[in-house]
């Protein structure tokens, strides 16, 4: 492997005669590949020419302006609560491995709530949350208000469908988060420190990239979980989302499997982008461990 | 008289829990001087390197690198805990290599070895990126600068290391069993890496269990059973006539 030699092993690796190998044949598949298209054109024949589904309704609706808008506020919801729950998990990631024993404390306590209760409670009450306060205010403890607002001028339908989804969301990612800064080996920290590094920047250069390439597989889950999560916002109650936008045309014309067709096309449509998304992510965060060059002559 | 000193330990003492892992560690390091330490696993070797350039903190003793108390500040006999900042820059003092490399698996070659002076130095990145280059010459990997870690051999990988610390200009290397992790074949393109340092006059502490070596390029070797230094002195001597019998029965073992 003495770089100058590449060359002449080049030319070598050339005159070598290769093994002519008959591969082996793989009848099993042929089999289990007709299998299965019988399967699969019986099933795609029956949803196809079966008038139960109604697909001259599925296509009028399908591109509907309602229906556009519930994707677009589904797109919204998901990024928005997505983003609060990163950001909440990354706080509560840095509390959890800090020397303050409070904090650390109040980071499990987060986590143990906001896990240990279903999303669906946790929706309800933030639409309840303006009628348990009426009032935002800054005041002093059991004294008079320093400054305040009507709550639901703040926490709108939309606000409270975002918290509820990130917050909930944000108590999984933190251990999505401790996970993966917890695979990297002791040696990295030791290794920058040893250069001189600051605690800060060993976090940011060293140990987040590492800890993004196992983080990022399992976050890709969360937020297709998120986005089909989002069909629960109508606890709040938030009404403009893809799910109710469906269900509400499917109850006016009286035919709900084509709109649950449209609904499941769109939640199918924005996952797969999702997905590719996800796949640059990896090869981003995997450089120099998944996707290296391999050094063949 | 400390003054002269590359690095001074005065009474070292480190509890890990109830496990008392160095025993009172007196030990002097002169400038440009090759210090070797040999001893059984255990004996505190590792920890007394990590001590060193604070990865571990002391329980008991000063360590002094270059005159300069590390950790603390020492005002009216008492020990003042210093700011984390003043602390890694305390650590820019020292370069460490370890056992098992510890390359930064998400950077080429190139980009472990200035990662240092880039994000602590703030050195430009081009004035780092040839000055780089230049290190992993010296350590023979001028071709391999964009590789990254796992494209590397053992040998090469540590190489890299080398190179690391090396960026960081430090005044005292520290090697934690340098070739322990690697191939046979390997060890030698280390330790040839190793030598040509010594002979360019940097002060070195190097944990190894390669005797040999130890006899070749140290100035000064020391012996470390159970946390303590058992025997002290001239390599050459030392390997020949140990006066400790616990000495003579560890090299028994090894030589």
């Amino acid at each position: 492997m003495v770089p100058g030699n590449d060359d002449a092993a080049r030319d070598e690796g050339r005159r070598v005669r290769l093994n002519q190998v008959v591969p082996r044949r793989h009848p099993g598949r042929w089999v289990a590949v007709a299998l299965l298209a019988v399967i699969v054109g019986q099933v795609a024949h029956g949803i196809i020419v079966n008038p139960n589904f109604h697909w001259n309704v599925f296509w009028q609706y399908l591109f509907a302006p309602t229906v556009m808008a519930g994707v677009g506020w589904t797109l919204v919801l998901t990024v928005v609560a997505m983003l609060v729950a990163i950001v909440c998990a990354g706080i509560l990631v840095l509390m959890r491995d800090s020397d303050n024993p409070i904090l650390r404390t109040v980071s499990w306590l987060w986590i143990w709530f906001f896990r240990g209760t279903p999303l669906y409670t946790q929706l309800l009450f933030w639409g309840l949350f303006a009628v348990l306060f009426p009032r935002l205010s800054v005041s002093v403890p059991f004294g008079p208000e320093i400054i305040g607002v009507p709550t639901d001028w703040v926490v709108t339908a939309g606000v409270a469908a975002i918290l509820g989804l990130g917050l909930c969301e944000s108590a999984y990612l933190a251990e999505i988060f401790r996970a993966g800064f917890r695979a990297i080996d002791r040696g990295q920290t030791e290794a920058a420190q040893a250069i001189g590094m600051s605690r800060g920047r060993i976090l940011w250069r060293i140990l987040l990239p590492q800890a993004l390439r196992t983080i990022i597989p399992p976050t890709g889950n969360e937020t297709i979980g998120m986005l089909k999560g989002t069909a629960l916002v109508l606890a709040v109650p938030f009404t403009l989302d893809l799910m109710f936008a469906t269900s509400a045309i499917a109850n006016r014309i009286y035919f709900p499997v084509p709109m649950l067709m449209v609904a499941a096309f769109w939640y199918l449509a924005i996952t797969s982008l999702m997905m590719i998304g996800q796949f640059y992510l990896e090869r981003h965060f995997g450089r120099g461990q998944d996707f290296v060059r391999t050094r063949h002559v | 008289m400390s003054d002269q000193a590359a690095v001074s330990l005065e009474g070292i003492h480190k509890f890990f829990g109830n496990f008392h892992a160095l025993r009172g560690i007196d030990l002097t390091i002169a400038k440009g001087e090759v210090c070797v330490a040999i001893g059984p696993s255990g004996s505190g070797k590792s920890t007394l390197l990590r001590c060193i350039n604070q990865i571990e903190v002391v329980s008991a003793g000063r360590v002094r690198i270059c005159g300069t108390l590390q950790g603390y500040d020492e005002r009216n006999g008492r020990l003042h805990e210093l700011s984390p900042r003043a602390i890694d820059r305390q650590r820019r003092l020292t370069g460490m290599v370890f056992q098992r490399f510890n390359l930064f698996p998400h950077m080429t070659a190139l980009g472990n070895v200035i990662e240092g002076p880039v994000q602590v130095k703030r050195i430009p990145k081009a004035t780092a990126r040839s000055h780089g280059r230049d290190l992993l010459a010296r350590v023979g990997l001028a071709d391999l600068a964009d590789r990254y870690p796992n494209q590397l051999s053992g040998g090469q990988q540590q190489r890299v290391a080398i190179a690391r610390a090396l960026a960081m200009e430090p005044e005292v290397m520290l090697f934690d069993e340098p070739t322990s992790a690697l191939d046979p074949e390997l060890v030698g393109e280390v330790l040839d890496v190793i030598k040509d340092l010594a002979a360019s006059g940097m002060t070195m502490i190097l944990v190894t269990h390669e005797i040999g070596f130890a006899r070749e390029v140290g100035d000064h070797l020391v012996f470390m059973d159970q946390g303590t230094i058992v025997e002290e002195g001239r390599p050459k001597q030392m390997l020949e006539a140990p006066k400790s019998t616990r000495t003579q029965a560890f090299l028994s073992k090894v030589l």
